[in-house]
This record gives C-alpha cells, sequence and structure tokens, in this order.
C-alpha cells in the first residue's frame, strides 16, 4: 500500500504540468459561468458556492480520468494486478485523488473571492466542507475512471456514470458552503456535514469492495 | 417451445388486464371531485411507478447474484430489467409531467420523489449505454452489475438529501379517501403489468442471452465463392 501511494505521488509529482492544465481548466469554467449568468453582482455573489463546486465537479471529471492513463496506456495493470490487491490499487489511487481534488478547491477559494466578491466568512468550515467533499466526488470517481479509461468512448463514459452518483455530495456540499459563505442562522451546517460524510462511509467502503469486480475482470 | 408459450400467456394476460383495467378507469369509475378527468392517468400512472421501483430491485438482485456466482443467466435477467425499469422511469416522468401541468400547472416540480426518480432514469440509462460501449461479454456483465449496485445503493441517498433540501418548499400531497370504483382499476392495472412485465422481463433476457452467445461463438469460417 505504501509502494503504491509512493507511486501515486511519484506520477502526480511528474505530471504537475496537468496539474496547472486542471487549474486553468476550473478558473475557465468559472468565467463561463459568470457570463452565463450574466453581470449582476448580487446574483453571482449567491451562485458562488454553486459555482465553486460545479468547477470542481467539471475539472474532476478530466483529473479522474487522466489519473489511470499510466496504467491503462501498455496493459500496466494486468501487471499491477498481480502484486497488489485489486482494493489496495483502488485506495491509493482514490487517496491520491482526493488530496488532488481538495488542493483544487483550496486553490479556487481565493479566486471564488476575488471573482464573485464573496466573504469567506467562516474559513475552517469551508476547508472542512471542500475536505470531505471532494472525498465523496474522489471515491465513485475514481472507481468510474477505472471502468471507463478501458471502454470505448471513455471521455462521455465517466461524467455519464459518476455526475448522477454524486448528486447526494454535491447538494450537500454545495449547501454546507452556502452556510459557510453567509453565515448559517437555522443552523443547519453540522446536518449538511452529517449527510457528506454518510455519503463519504458508504461509498468510500463500498467502491473499495467492488473494485475487485471492476480491475480484476477483463 | 413450452417457455415461449408461458410468456405469450403472461403476455396475453397482461394485456387483458390491462384493457380490462383502463375501461374501468376511464369510463366506470367516477372522475375526482377536485382533479375531474385528469386524475384517470393515475390508473397507468401508480402501477407504472410500482412496476418500475419492482424491476429497479430485481435488477440490483440480479447484478448482485452475478458477481457471487458468476453465471450468464444472471446478467441476461439483468440486462432485461435494467432496460425495462430505464423505460418504466421514462414512461413515468412522461405521465407525470401531463398530469402535472394541468393539476400543479408546472410541467416539473423538484419534490423529492420526482427528483429521486430522475436520478434513477439518468443512473440507469447511463449503465444501459456503458453495456453497449463494451465489447467483452465478461467486462460488460460485470463492470455494469457494479455500476448497478452502486447505483441502487444511491437511490435512498439522494431520497433523502433531495427531501432535505426542498423542504422550505415541499409540496403538499392531498390526502383522499379513496372510492372503491377507483380502487378496482388501479389494481387489475397492476397485476396487468406485473404479468406484462413478467413477459418482456423472459424475452428480453432471451435476446440478452442469444446475443451473449454470439458475441462469444467463435467466427464462422469463410465461404468460398
Amino acid at each position: 500500500m505504501m509502494a503504491l501511494l509512493h507511486k501515486e505521488f511519484l506520477l502526480a509529482w511528474r505530471g504537475r504540468a496537468r496539474v496547472a492544465a486542471s487549474l486553468t481548466f476550473a478558473a475557465a469554467t468559472l468565467l463561463m459561468f459568470s457570463f452565463s449568468a450574466g453581470a449582476d453582482g448580487r446574483l453571482l455573489q449567491r451562485l458562488a458556492p454553486g459555482f465553486l463546486w460545479l468547477a470542481i465537479l467539471l475539472a474532476s471529471t478530466l483529473t479522474l480520468q487522466a489519473s489511470f492513463d499510466a496504467e491503462t496506456q501498455d496493459g500496466a495493470l494486468d501487471g499491477l494486478i498481480l502484486s497488489a490487491s485489486a482494493a489496495s490499487i483502488f485506495y491509493a489511487k482514490a487517496l491520491t485523488n482526493w488530496l488532488f481534488l481538495a488542493a483544487l478547491g483550496f486553490v479556487l477559494l481565493p479566486l471564488i473571492a476575488a471573482l464573485f466578491d464573496a466573504q469567506l466568512g467562516a474559513l475552517d468550515r469551508l476547508m472542512s466542507v471542500l475536505l470531505l467533499g471532494t472525498a465523496g466526488l474522489a471515491a465513485p470517481g475514481t472507481l468510474y475512471a477505472a471502468l471507463a479509461g478501458r471502454s470505448r468512448a471513455a471521455g462521455l463514459m465517466l461524467p455519464l456514470l459518476y455526475f448522477p452518483l454524486v448528486i447526494p455530495a454535491l447538494v450537500s456540499s454545495v449547501k454546507a458552503s452556502e452556510l459557510a459563505f453567509f453565515g448559517d442562522p437555522m443552523n443547519q451546517w453540522g446536518g449538511w456535514m452529517s449527510l457528506l460524510l454518510a455519503f463519504c462511509l458508504i461509498f468510500w467502503s463500498l467502491c473499495g469492495a467492488l473494485s475487485t469486480a471492476i480491475l480484476e475482470d477483463g | 417451445m413450452t417457455r415461449q408459450r408461458v410468456a405469450a400467456a403472461f403476455a396475453l394476460v397482461g394485456l387483458g388486464l390491462l384493457s380490462w383495467g383502463s375501461y374501468l378507469g376511464l369510463w366506470v369509475a367516477p372522475p375526482d371531485r377536485y382533479m375531474g378527468d385528469v386524475q384517470r392517468i393515475m390508473y397507468v400512472h401508480v402501477p407504472t411507478a410500482w412496476l418500475a421501483l419492482v424491476v429497479f430491485m430485481l435488477a440490483f438482485v440480479y447484478a448482485l447474484l452475478f458477481l457471487i456466482r458468476r453465471t450468464w443467466r444472471w446478467d441476461a435477467l439483468h440486462e432485461a430489467t435494467l432496460e425495462i425499469g430505464v423505460l418504466y422511469t421514462a414512461l413515468l416522468c412522461i405521465q407525470g409531467a401531463l398530469w402535472g401541468k394541468p393539476t400543479w400547472g408546472v410541467y416539473w416540480a423538484w419534490d423529492p420523489r420526482l427528483t429521486t426518480v430522475a436520478v434513477m432514469l439518468l443512473s440507469f440509462a447511463g449503465i444501459l449505454s456503458l453495456r453497449h460501449f463494451l465489447d467483452d461479454p465478461l467486462r460488460r456483465a460485470s463492470w455494469s452489475a457494479t455500476a448497478t449496485i452502486l447505483a441502487s445503493a444511491n437511490v435512498p441517498v439522494v431520497y433523502y438529501s433531495v427531501r432535505w433540501w426542498n423542504s422550505l418548499h415541499q409540496l403538499q400531497s392531498t390526502p383522499k379517501t379513496v372510492n372503491s370504483a377507483m380502487v378496482e382499476p388501479l389494481r387489475i392495472n397492476a397485476f396487468g403489468l406485473l404479468a406484462l412485465t413478467i413477459a418482456l422481463i423472459m424475452i428480453r433476457s432471451w435476446i440478452a442471452e442469444a446475443r451473449r452467445r454470439r458475441d462469444l461463438a467463435p467466427p464462422l469460417p469463410e465461404i468460398e465463392a
């Protein structure tokens, strides 16, 4: 497991051009969202939490897809599966993807604050929403990326399967971020965070258990 | 020959019951006090909803059985239930929109049940197209079974999160005392659709099995001209 994680981090480090590219992509989507919503400053400010998560979601389809490139080319996965269990390969990948997406979210925060004039009210809350929300995206996303990467029409397959699945994670992340941005008079933040935590627990365990079927068959 | 007869019998019984129930629903049952004749769509809408849920539950069970037992029969049944479930949820959305416009004034509302059905339709339609994009039968079977299990596990989570998300403007459902003349066509249609669904699942799984056999068969020798 540690060796696998080491391999993943090494891959991420060597592919740092990709990091810059996905960051640029996320920033570009933010610009596009603002153009599609119009120049009403108040409206944009209100929509900022949703835009943050949409930018992360769209960028994640690219980074998740790319995270399996090294393994799908030349059938390297077949070699890897001989020496490590499917679950450990999956968890190493998912952990790396999670860290990457969380980092992406942290970098986007100041950008959101600047672009939409949004006050980063409770920063500790925002940080924890970002950590937990990206964890919710990473587990199903990694499993479906492993699957989509080896099917035809890979770029189409990943979002088709992954978007409907992460709707609960997206809803609760956006709601929790809204409450962190604009204040929480009804004290609902904890509730949304527990929903998000439940989603993460369910799908981190379920995807790990099902990874054998994806990584070993075929 | 016999299994074809069984399927045909189920289909005929189903169609017969559906026409009888729909006749009762359209002409015999009294119109709803508030909604008028619009309410009559319930005689097909409600059975469609019930059967869509049953069929997706079956899809989940078949997916699980395939992953445990690794028998092609479960894969064929999984494919059949997936496709029929997607068909039923699509019908459900259309029927609901037709009823919603005159009753609620809108075709669509962000009600938890509506939204959950839409998410189910999207998830399972995605899995159906995944099956089309995988050529190797083993990959197709085990990967789509995995996706079905994930999508099914997600259904209750979606329902609760949407209910909570939309809690401020929750639509009130009207409590109604139901006349027995209204219950009868509903029940007949439900059983009719159940019989028709059994026939459809049987036939569709045979098609799936035949296609898989074709995919796995060795290539035919070339015919010399």
